[in-house]
């Protein structure tokens, strides 16, 4: 059986259950303790594990983000609030050159369990420093794990997921998801890194999406219907490790592919995706990848200029109309 | 009366061999360690800790097992004093499988986490949050382990350095900062690089308790040190101890040192905390030059063995390597 909860909630859930369950299992942040979070996500948690395990830190991003890689370093399994991804910026030593590398340089023996909770991406006219979306920065670090959850289900699995396995998670939430919800199943509900899934199946085009560019790349799935395309919608909900398996036996499938990500264009991970579908799978295209991305722009205040930023519905169907109007590279050819 | 009292409040020959063996052993592997690297047979990066041994000496000193240290990436004497094994040791420098890391980490990476080394760190400050993240653990897994960064006046203008002692401080974590100042950032003399060159008061700013010694002293080192564990046991923590030294030579082994002034490094030479500690094993309990040299050739000679083993080691192989690189 489920329960229909929010996004939010799915998160509480997850670490409540594993925080009853493994008594190394903390978590500290800005206002998360008595106050529950900024987006209530620990309501409660203090109350029910102490002061000792439900920590309220100064605002010290470096230091608390090292102080949670020593704490993993050391057999615990902390989880580090981080308010806004873009503050997580003042932490980055600790997260590249600490956590990444600890068990490379200490030649496999160390190991660092820790959780980065943090979110990111537009939400509203909070301007350029609390609205970015930043994955790509810890996509490029080896040793680092990517998780961006779309559903409530997915949040919850893959949080509990992320307290279990051994190295460094970087748990990317979006602050648009919070208040969303979806069935999550009842009982143990775990999802292991690495594997995607589809969220809406279909035939003529594979939609590669992720975090809060879901919800908007199944609406346009919904009005190319009405127009007859058959969009199939695939979420890897991990970035790293990246579900290529699932990707590439789509494209093999539509033999068209249209990757959509809210962050800015250059250097992002739809890049990456694009070029590992190309080099895996050119001969099953049918048509140039498209990318449907944010623009090469920090995210500005004024609310119309902020959607003019980021991907909407509309620029997702038109790169998908654009896609299937396009000839086939063979016919192309002739 | 008095004479007996004295004798009672005297280190026991146990305690000064303990500290004159492991400054003596850093010294060597460090001395040795540079001849080896003129050789071509250590590449990279080498930070000595010539100078600044009484430091780690008297600190590790006072440590048990179960405790945790955080180094800097001039962290051979650390793990030396913390027991590691010179075997290991060398081989890491010299890049073989059989090393500390296997290879992977070198002379900045050293770390044995299962010992409760976190490691020397190549990024200067970064042992400060990792080691109260260390204290934090212990509170949180409810041991009485204490846990010593050894930082350096360096690191003390980085912002972690204020960040993770007041989490230290606002936790109570059993902690203790040692600052060993050896009064350059690489080249850089502190009376440049902040305005009041005390940096023990740094900790007295927040609540901190608070104290300055001699860190070519290993003796007053472990004095303090040995009161400062046993009060974050009692969870008075943290503590602060900032080690003034200098060092012998330039920042690394290819680095001359030339604006070190010769008369202030003849001055900390005359101090120097592997002859003060030899002088207190004569002095205090009356060894003589035959016993003396018995212990340096013991230890002369486990260097000697660690070089052999370590050019008789594999190195890592690219096969294996291509397994980290699926695993990563």
């Amino acid at each position: 059986m489920a329960r229909e909860i929010m996004y939010r909630d799915a998160l509480r859930e997850a670490i409540d259950e594993e925080m009853e369950r493994d008594s190394t299992v903390f978590i500290i942040g800005e206002g998360i303790a008595e106050r529950g979070g900024s987006y209530k996500v620990t309501e409660g948690l203090l109350s029910k594990y102490g002061p000792k395990r439900v920590r309220d830190t100064p605002i010290a991003e470096a230091g608390m983000i090292g102080v949670g890689v020593g704490a993993a370093i050391a057999g615990a399994r902390p989880i580090v609030e981080i308010l806004y991804i873009d503050f997580a910026m003042l932490g980055m030593d600790m997260i590249v050159n600490q956590a990444a590398k600890f068990r490379l340089m200490t030649g496999g023996d160390g190991r660092v369990p820790f959780v980065m909770r943090t979110q990111g991406g537009t939400g509203g006219g909070v301007a350029a420093q609390h609205s970015q979306s930043l994955e790509a920065l810890f996509y490029h670090i080896p040793g680092l794990k990517v998780v961006m959850p779309s559903t409530p289900a997915d949040a919850k699995g893959l949080l509990k997921y992320a307290l279990r396995q051994p190295d460094p998670v970087m748990f990317l939430e979006h602050k648009h998801l919070y208040m969303t919800k979806g069935l999550v199943p009842d009982g143990e509900h775990v999802i292991e890194f690495g594997k995607g899934d589809i969220k809406r199946p279909g035939k003529d085009v594979t939609l590669i999406a992720w975090s809060n560019m879901i919800p908007r790349t199944l609406e346009a799935a919904e009005r190319l219907a009405a127009e007859g395309i058959d969009a199939e919608v695939i979420d890897p909900r991990t970035l790293v490790p990246l579900d290529k398996d699932m990707i590439l036996g789509s494209v093999a499938k539509t033999n068209r592919a249209v990757i959509v990500q809210e962050a800015v264009r250059r250097g992002g991970v739809a890049s990456d995706i694009a070029s590992i579908i190309q080099e895996e799978a050119f001969y099953q295209l049918d048509a140039p990848i498209e990318i449907v991305a944010g623009l090469n722009i920090p995210i500005p205040f004024n609310l119309e200029l902020e959607k003019a930023s980021v991907p909407q519905v509309d620029d997702i169907v038109l790169a998908v109309r654009r896609t299937l109007h396009s000839k086939p590279l063979a016919q192309a050819a002739e | 009366m008095a004479a007996q009292a004295q004798k009672a409040n005297a280190p026991s020959r146990e305690l000064l061999e303990k500290l004159f063996r492991t400054a003596y052993k850093i010294r060597v592997f460090e001395s040795e360690g540079i001849k080896l690297y003129r050789q071509g047979l250590i590449r990279g990066y080498f930070h000595p800790y010539l100078g600044q041994e009484g430091i780690a000496t008297g600190v590790c000193a006072a440590l048990q097992e179960g405790d945790f240290i955080a180094s800097t990436h001039r962290g051979h004497g650390h793990c030396i004093a913390w027991g590691a094994d010179v075997k290991r040791m060398v081989a890491e420098l010299l890049q073989k499988e059989t090393g500390y890391c296997r290879g992977y980490g070198g002379s900045m990476h050293i770390a044995d986490i299962r010992a409760g080394n976190l490691g020397a760190n190549g990024i200067v400050g970064a042992g400060t949050p990792l080691g109260v993240g260390a204290a934090l653990a212990n509170q949180i897994k409810g041991n009485d382990a204490v846990t010593v960064t050894f930082s350096t006046d360096g690191a003390s203008n980085n912002g972690t350095f204020l960040e993770s002692l007041n989490l230290a401080a606002i936790w109570n974590l059993s902690y203790v900062l040692v600052v060993e100042n050896n009064q350059y950032a690489v080249s850089t003399r502190i009376e440049e690089s902040t305005r009041d060159v005390d940096l023990y008061k740094r900790g007295l700013a927040i609540g901190v308790e608070s104290h300055q010694v001699d860190g070519n002293d290993s003796l007053a080192v472990y004095h303090l040190m040995q009161d400062a564990v046993e009060k974050c046991r009692r969870g008075e923590g943290p503590i602060l101890i900032e080690a003034k030294t200098y060092r012998h030579m330039g920042h690394h082994v290819n680095d001359p040192g030339k604006y070190m002034p010769a008369d202030t490094l003849a001055y900390y030479k005359e101090r120097d905390p592997v002859d003060r500690a030899r002088n207190a094993l004569v002095e205090i309990v009356g060894l003589d030059q035959a016993e003396i040299e018995a212990i340096e050739n013991e230890i002369k000679q486990e260097f000697e063995d660690a070089v052999e083993f370590s050019k008789a080691s594999r190195e890592i192989t690219l096969a294996e390597f291509n397994e980290f690189v699926e695993a990563y």
